[in-house]
């Protein structure tokens, strides 16, 4: 069963303070994600990777096509009117909010540190939306930073000055703390050692074994080879081939 | 693209905390046609016929309980307008407002009686100004401003209001032996975390928030972001953010209002209105950003 089908979806920046000038990022993308499957994005810097994972998230508005997703339960009055479907390009933006908050989880390649909150709170915190228990949240996240192999000693430090490779096992841990239905993870092993890449190539398998599907963008082939179901790849904005891989 | 296009009106959900429709104040005698011939298009909100000046116009949206809403925009675009109008601080010219927890939503507040703007004020709203000065009573001490806002909402036993006035300065991380000095004496980031404590004491489920950390300097202003943030989370209260720093409504807030010249120009999820703009005059904003 498909949890998102992506229909001739398109996306044009119209620049205004550059006289009205028009940039097309992404060029009548068809696909689509079925449950539990972990699908790699491919491609070169600039060729569209982003800016489709970001209309997937909405950050982006998408200029033409649709984005069907196919709610559990959450997304308000909309998704209930439609038997759980959700178009996320016309969808309301309290309907956008309430699908972030309960299924669709979206881990940027950099953590945008939150002031003067400790490394286990940043971690924490989605998990504190859908449960009202912190320190259960608390000690949930405690479990992924020494998974993850963050030093205990940062656990309650501020991340803003902590390394690359800290702050992104950060950002994965929070991104999978709270069980998405849908994970669109941008670059998660970027900046990590080969023993880190397999711990959070683990983590994300394990949400799949749950029935989490994934869109993951990544450069990296070792990451693609032991994650991605199969693969999307983007060449100036239209999706060129798509490869299945044997696992 | 227009404003508003991805609007909250897909059907009607019932299950906002406040509606605003059509929001409008205008100084000085409006014509027929100031509000045709005011807004961003003519990059002015005075009018050229009649001189009247449009402070905000047409303004509408949903708010949801426990949402944070953020409404940005440069000095005199109507932002602090829209929130001075909802807190009763301004009569309006025109325009509906709908408060869930007052009358089931059915009654315009805005045109409740003075008796009842004051017990909607007491009891079911909070505001904090960028003027510790606006909030707070000089004359009286911290917690005495603390049992003002309580007293008003009907709080009438001294032993339960004291207690209530330390255990809200202890959470806003004001030092509460000093709960009987006046906030003349503290410095500028403590009278704003003692106006929070006094705009959240009597529980309210909406509190305004007017560029809290507007002449703060860094340190201070994390501090009181990380106040309300954390109040948000535990309290789940629904605010309105305004604020000319787009770093404050990135942390703060969900969904965002764009003003200029006394119209709302773009509305938006807050990451969207910052990486994908789609009105000029937010562009222009966002690229500013430094």
């Amino acid at each position: 069963m498909n949890i998102v089908e992506v229909n001739q979806l398109s996306k044009t920046f119209e620049l205004h303070i550059l006289h009205d000038k028009m940039i097309t990022a992404l060029h009548d993308i068809e696909f689509a994600i079925a449950e539990g499957e972990i699908i790699g994005l491919t491609g070169k810097s600039g060729s569209g990777k982003s800016s489709l994972m970001k209309c997937l998230y909405r950050t982006y508005l998408a200029t033409g096509g649709e984005i069907l997703y196919y709610s559990r339960g959450a997304g308000g009055a909309g998704a209930a009117r439609n038997g759980g479907v959700v178009d996320l390009v016309k969808a309301s933006d309290h309907e956008i909010i309430a699908l972030r908050r309960s299924e669709i989880r979206y881990c940027s390649q950099f953590l945008s540190v939150i002031p003067r909150v400790s490394a286990i709170d940043v971690v924490a915190e989605p998990l504190t939306r859908t449960e009202k228990n912190r320190d259960l949240a608390r000690s949930r996240a405690k479990d992924l930073l020494e998974v993850l192999g963050l030093p205990t000693a940062l656990w309650d430090a501020f991340p803003v000055t902590f390394s690359g490779g800290e702050q992104q096992r950060i950002n994965v841990a929070r991104a999978i703390i709270a069980k998405p239905r849908l994970l669109l993870i941008d670059e998660p092993t970027a900046s990590l050692d080969t023993r880190t890449k397999d711990v959070v190539i683990g983590l994300i398998r394990d949400l799949k074994q749950e029935g989490t599907s994934v869109l993951c963008i990544s450069h990296d082939e070792y990451t693609l080879e032991r994650l991605a179901d199969r693969r999307l790849h983007l060449h100036s904005g239209r999706i060129t081939h798509a490869i299945t891989e044997s696992i | 693209m227009s404003a508003g296009q991805n609007g909250s009106d897909h059907g009607n959900h019932h299950n906002w905390l406040l509606r605003v429709r059509n929001l409008t104040k205008i100084y000085g005698e409006p014509g027929e046609r100031t509000l045709e011939l005011t807004g961003p298009e003519y990059n002015s909100n005075i009018c050229p016929e009649t001189d009247s000046i449009v402070a905000c116009a047409g303004v509408s949206f949903d708010l949801y309980p426990g949402e944070v809403l953020g409404i940005v925009g440069e000095s005199g675009s109507g932002k602090s307008t829209v929130v001075k109008l909802l807190y009763f601080d301004m009569e309006k010219t025109a325009g509906s407002a709908w408060l869930r927890p007052y009358n089931d939503g059915r009654a315009n507040m805005l045109e409740a009686s003075g008796q009842q703007k004051r017990y909607i004020r007491n009891h079911l709203m909070g505001t904090v100004y960028q003027n510790p000065r606006d909030g707070l009573n000089f004359s009286f001490s911290s917690g005495g401003n603390i049992a003002e806002k309580l007293i008003m909402a009907g709080s009438l036993h001294v032993g339960s209001i004291r207690e209530r006035a330390s255990f809200l300065l202890e959470k806003t991380e004001v030092p509460v032996r000093r709960m009987d000095d006046t906030p003349a004496s503290f410095s500028g980031g403590m009278q704003q975390r003692v106006q929070i404590a006094k705009a959240i004491a009597n529980n309210p489920p909406l509190l305004f928030l007017d560029e809290v950390t507007t002449g703060l300097d860094v340190s201070v202003q994390a501090k009181v972001l990380d106040l309300i943030r954390e109040l948000q989370q535990e309290l789940g209260i629904a605010m309105i953010v305004v604020s000319h720093d787009l770093s404050v409504i990135r942390m703060l807030t969900d969904r965002t209002l764009v003003m200029k010249h006394g119209r709302v120009v773009e509305s938006g999820l807050t990451d969207q209105i910052l990486q994908d703009p789609q009105h000029a005059y937010t562009q222009l904003l966002v690229s500013s950003l430094l």
